[in-house]
């Protein structure tokens, strides 16, 4: 028998870049909660992500979901040197910004708001676009984020000059390319397996 | 040992200063990249989609970023996959008849409308789609979008995938795949310019 989709129906569809919380609506049924196998329960490496439709619809593919959340939360997660978590998030709010994936947008505006206290920058991200002018280094990670997003990529000698005149060594460098990266791969699972709404108050 | 895939294609050798960061402070998400790659192109048990179409659609979305060094590597996998010379021909002129510039697409309707932007709609033509079969001409259309206009992505897509003979499972294992190698050709990118730099 043919699989179906499950189209949302009836919600409030956001229509704007936002740091509200937001929820997501799957279009493929997720593995129902009191169903999953303890693979499937291992794979989630946090526990409270069994309430997450999102999660528990990746847990179809248990391996990859597992080793998709470690490298998530190494590259963004690690204190170890490298690029501060704001810098890291704000080119993961940047990818989103770029990709179009609201829902992505609004956690790592929200992250990177709160780790650089940087509001207002963050805010005229989500306003302007990506071409917003925040300040040298931030535009400079900007930048190398829409060059590694842009297909066919289009980052160059240029991004790392840049990157490394606003004080980047090659350690917070690799974390740019990395987080950058990352969510291209992020937002196209958001995008293309449900859409966002608003959280429920 | 075995080799990691990453460093393979962005030509890091051990020993080398980009080694050396990768592994001294980014050891954990260097090793769960490669468990990602492991887990979609080298699983003991593929399901129902197996690695002839996993490598075909690899080749397309390497052959789609114009990175023919990826590409290439993808295309060894596809051969030894057993694929026959007509669909290696095939996939190579989807490639061709596909690429774009992304990412473009539309927004939900307000604000944001100003800022949507037009792009193809890939439609794999009658003569591919004899080759490649419904299964895989269903996918190339969606992948097509995962890649460049991701932000257009509706649930008739993924409908048309599920009625052309996939599971939801494996569609769920398709879009980990497309997404994974949207990460991995970016990564291998960026640190082939640092490489370079350094």
């Amino acid at each position: 028998m043919t699989d179906k989709t499950v189209p949302q129906s009836g919600h409030i569809v956001p229509a704007v870049f936002t740091r509200d919380m937001l929820d997501w609506l799957p279009w493929l049924e997720p593995v129902a909660a009191d169903r999953m196998t303890e693979r499937q329960l291992a794979s989630l490496v946090d526990a409270a992500r069994v309430k997450s439709d999102y999660f528990r619809l990746l847990a179809r593919d248990p391996d990859v979901l597992e080793a998709r959340t470690r490298t998530d939360k190494d590259i963004f997660y690690n204190p170890d040197a490298g690029l501060p978590r704001a810098e890291r998030e704000l080119a993961a709010a940047t990818t989103s910004r770029l990709n179009g994936c609201i829902y992505c947008a609004s956690v790592h505006a929200r992250f990177a708001a709160t780790y650089s206290k940087r509001v207002g920058d963050v805010d005229r991200l989500l306003a302007e676009g990506v071409g917003a002018d925040l300040d040298k280094r931030w535009n400079a990670i900007v930048a190398a984020s829409v060059a590694l997003t842009e297909t066919p990529i289009s980052f160059g000698p240029q991004h790392i000059d840049a990157l490394r005149k606003v004080g980047l060594g090659d350690d917070a460098i690799v974390d740019v390319i990395n987080a950058a990266s990352f969510f291209n791969w992020a937002n196209r699972l958001m995008l293309s397996l449900g859409e966002p709404t608003p959280a429920a108050p | 040992m075995k080799a990691d895939v990453i460093d393979t294609l962005a030509g890091i050798v051990p020993g080398s200063h980009l080694d050396s960061v990768r592994r001294a402070r980014r050891a954990v998400a260097r090793e769960q990249a490669q468990k990602s790659y492991d887990s979609l192109f080298a699983a003991g048990d593929t399901g129902d989609f197996g690695p002839l179409e996993r490598f075909a659609v690899a080749v397309f979305v390497a052959g789609l970023h114009g990175q023919t060094a990826i590409k290439d590597y993808y295309a060894a996998k596809l051969r030894s996959a057993a694929a026959t010379d007509a669909t290696r021909a095939t996939i190579d002129a989807e490639i061709a008849a596909a690429a774009t510039k992304g990412p473009y697409g539309a927004y939900p309707k307000g604000p944001l409308s100003k800022e949507d932007t037009q792009g193809p709609i890939h439609r794999v033509a009658d003569a591919h789609r004899e080759v490649l079969g419904p299964r895989l001409a269903a996918a190339f259309e969606h992948v097509h979008m995962l890649v460049f206009h991701p932000r257009d992505a509706a649930p008739p897509s993924l409908q048309a995938m599920l009625d052309a003979g996939w599971t939801t499972d494996a569609v769920v294992t398709l879009s980990q795949l497309v997404a994974f190698l949207s990460f991995q050709i970016r990564v291998v990118a960026g640190l082939r310019v640092l490489a370079a730099k350094s």
